[in-house]
């Protein structure tokens, strides 16, 4: 499952220029599935039938974008200007390492701010070592994205950090179920959703083609085992969180007790999660069309929206093996 | 319809009948009765079939509804109480001449506050709120006024349409009646493109209009025309202007609303460069507008926005520059007619 992390994290992609990670999940899942397909918002769909006729459709979503900083000018200088794109902490952004799609690598800067100024995007810029505006240009081009640059490495026997751990450690847990899920009886079908973290933008029109029964978000969640933090009551390594409510969805409780069980009955530890604040794809299924039975699966992690994100692989693990069973 | 008509007529969010019917018989003219609607959401949707028959269903969305003021209630002595209808500034209101209700019961009216020399020390460093401005129509008491200006009733600027200095325009409503007046006359041009145009209600609240209108048409492809913020003016460093008034169309490659596709966006750089049209691309996250439903309506689409610079937009007096006005509808008419 690492190697599998580690591949998935290091590839770039921002929101809204997920395709290089979709090439690579279309590549190791290509001969798994019965059908492969990419919408405009640039979703992959991998479906998966089922042997029933009338068995369900179930959806399976796990988002591919990464949060980042969007060019939106460039100084005479060579520095670039930018936005963020999704949910940017500035506090844990400055002076790190980022990159574009095409390789040009920069870091982030925080010019100085008069006593009493808190912070603000404006005051943020990115240094491509351009000596001017000129040189900026023939780099990068106004409207491209940073993000974190990859850094996956091993913390300890059982975790892992890594940019971008937030989501791509569900699309390598959901490319991993796709990979080992045998016949069943309901058509599985896995969206590789993109524009999650400006809104969930891709899962609504991926769930509008899909028209689930039920749709399943795969996401990471927050952490509560760190000195001063309390909520979410999650602890890495205590198993896969099965999420109540955050302030996207509330879950379906039906599909909330169904995947506890389906945990049980796997043998793998499983926690309840409740988040006050965030939300996953399952808020766009669960409103699509006529409505959707939805529920999101976490994966704790910490550092959430940083350049290290930690994940401790037997919660994946744990995860794993609670949607294999609940699927069969 | 000049552009001095378009954006004269009243035509708050929610309240675009004025503007709905002058479009609807302008379109109707143009494109025969058969295939112009107005949908229940108050848009109207005008449907021009392409030249090719495997071209892509594109949208084209410009919103007639243009921010202002409502009616809340009557006080004792006359003066009417407001709320504002979309993002309005309460900085640029005070003592302003503003229309009360539409057609042959409009009134004219001022925003009022309290004087110079009744106001404090302290007085004088707020910013008075809505809720304590007040329109004054002359009436001498609450009967007087709730006859003439019942709850309800939409307030537009009074900013009549003026060209000045090179090229440049002063009037309201630019945002987004410039595009309105823009799209009207790509009803003439000869569209490859299986083309619906949809002049949208209540954008300013929420782009309430465009996700039923976007619903109804399902497009492959979304093109939003907005008049955006130009911030060129004052201290601020290039980076933080936006756009310029008379550098040209202005593409956006992201705002609150979408992240333009990739290739849509530089589809659009591309073409402008091709076909020699003025362009900038818009250095600013902000805004939102009708590309957010278009994108994301059944199973999406690609979007992307152009705009025209206008300065001191939402309030009174926006100003642009008709060679910017003339690029916007350029490109989009090469887009079509590609």
């Amino acid at each position: 499952m690492f190697e599998l992390i580690q591949q998935i994290t290091n590839v770039y992609g921002a929101a809204g220029r997920e395709t290089a990670v979709a090439d690579l999940i279309e590549s190791l899942l290509k001969d798994k599935v019965d059908s492969i397909r990419r919408d405009a918002m640039g979703n992959l769909i991998c479906e998966k039938k089922g042997t029933d006729p009338n068995g369900k459709r179930i959806m399976l979503s796990s988002h591919m974008d990464h949060i980042g900083f969007i060019v939106a000018a460039v100084e005479k200088e060579g520095y670039l200007r930018v936005a963020p794109v999704g949910g940017i902490n500035l506090a844990v952004s400055r002076t790190r390492h980022v990159c574009f799609a095409n390789g040009v690598q920069g870091v982030i800067v925080q010019q100085p701010v008069k006593a009493g100024e808190t912070p603000e995007m404006k005051h943020i810029f990115i240094d491509i070592g351009a000596a001017d505006e000129a040189e900026a240009l023939s780099m990068i081009q106004l409207g491209d994205i940073a993000v974190y640059a990859p850094d996956c490495f091993r913390l300890g026997q059982y975790r892992v950090a890594a940019p971008a751990m937030d989501d791509r450690v569900a699309c390598a847990l959901q490319v991993a179920v796709m990979q080992e899920l045998g016949e069943t009886k309901n058509t599985v079908i896995a969206v590789f959703s993109t524009q999650e973290e400006v809104g969930c933008r891709g899962a609504r029109t991926a769930a509008y083609s899909v028209d689930p029964d039920i749709g399943i978000a795969l996401d990471v969640t927050g952490h509560g085992d760190t000195p001063e933090t309390k909520l979410p009551s999650v602890k890495l390594g205590d198993g896969a969180a099965v999420k109540i409510m955050d302030r996207g969805s509330i879950s379906n409780p039906q599909l909330v007790n169904d995947l506890l069980a389906a945990g049980e009955r796997a043998g793998v530890k499983t926690q309840r999660e409740v988040l006050p604040y965030g939300g996953t794809d399952a808020s766009a299924m669960q409103l699509s069309r006529g409505g959707v039975i939805a529920g999101t699966i976490s994966i704790p992690c910490r550092y959430v929206h940083s350049a290290c994100e930690v994940i401790d692989l037997r919660d994946v693990e744990a995860a794993k093996g609670l949607l294999l069973e609940y699927l069969k | 319809m000049d552009l001095k008509t378009i954006c004269e007529l009243p035509g708050i969010s929610g309240r675009e009948e004025p503007v709905r019917k002058a479009i609807y018989t302008e379109c109707v003219v143009k494109l025969g009765e058969e295939n112009v609607m107005i949908d229940r959401a108050g848009n109207v949707i005008a449907h021009k079939a392409g030249k090719k028959a495997d071209a892509p269903r594109v949208m084209i969305a410009a919103h007639m509804d243009e921010v202002g003021l409502m009616v809340v209630s009557a006080a004792e002595d006359g003066l009417l109480r407001v709320c504002a209808i979309g993002g309005v500034d309460p900085r640029v209101l005070v003592s302003k001449r503003v229309k009360v209700g539409y057609g042959e019961n409009q009134i004219d009216g001022v925003i009022g506050a309290m004087a110079i020399h009744q106001q404090t020390a302290e007085d004088r460093k707020h910013v008075l709120p809505i809720s304590q401005l007040y329109v004054d129509i002359g009436a001498k008491d609450k009967a007087e006024a709730e006859a003439k200006a019942p709850m309800g009733t939409p307030i537009v600027f009074d900013t009549p349409y003026t060209e000045f200095g090179e090229n440049k325009v002063l009037v309201k409503a630019l945002d987004d009646r410039v595009a309105c007046y823009n799209m009207l006359r790509l009803l003439d041009c000869d569209a490859n493109c299986d083309t619906w145009f949809a002049f949208t209600s209540q954008e300013e609240v929420g782009c309430r209009g465009s996700e039923a209108a976007a619903f109804r048409i399902n497009p492959d492809i979304g093109i939003a025309l907005e008049g955006t913020s130009a911030n060129d003016t004052g201290n601020l460093p290039e980076c933080q202007q936006v756009c310029a008034q008379g550098k040209g169309v202005a593409i956006s490659f992201m705002d609150k609303a979408t992240i333009a596709q990739p290739e849509m966006f530089r589809e659009m750089i591309a073409l402008a460069q091709e076909k020699g049209i003025p362009h900038q691309v818009k250095m600013a996250v902000a805004g939102g507008n009708d590309s957010g439903p278009m994108q994301r309506a059944h199973t999406g689409a690609k979007t992307c926005v152009l705009s025209v610079p206008c300065r001191y937009i939402h309030s009174p007096s926006t100003i642009c520059d008709l060679y910017d006005v003339e690029a916007q509808y350029q490109l989009v008419k090469a887009f079509l007619e590609k």
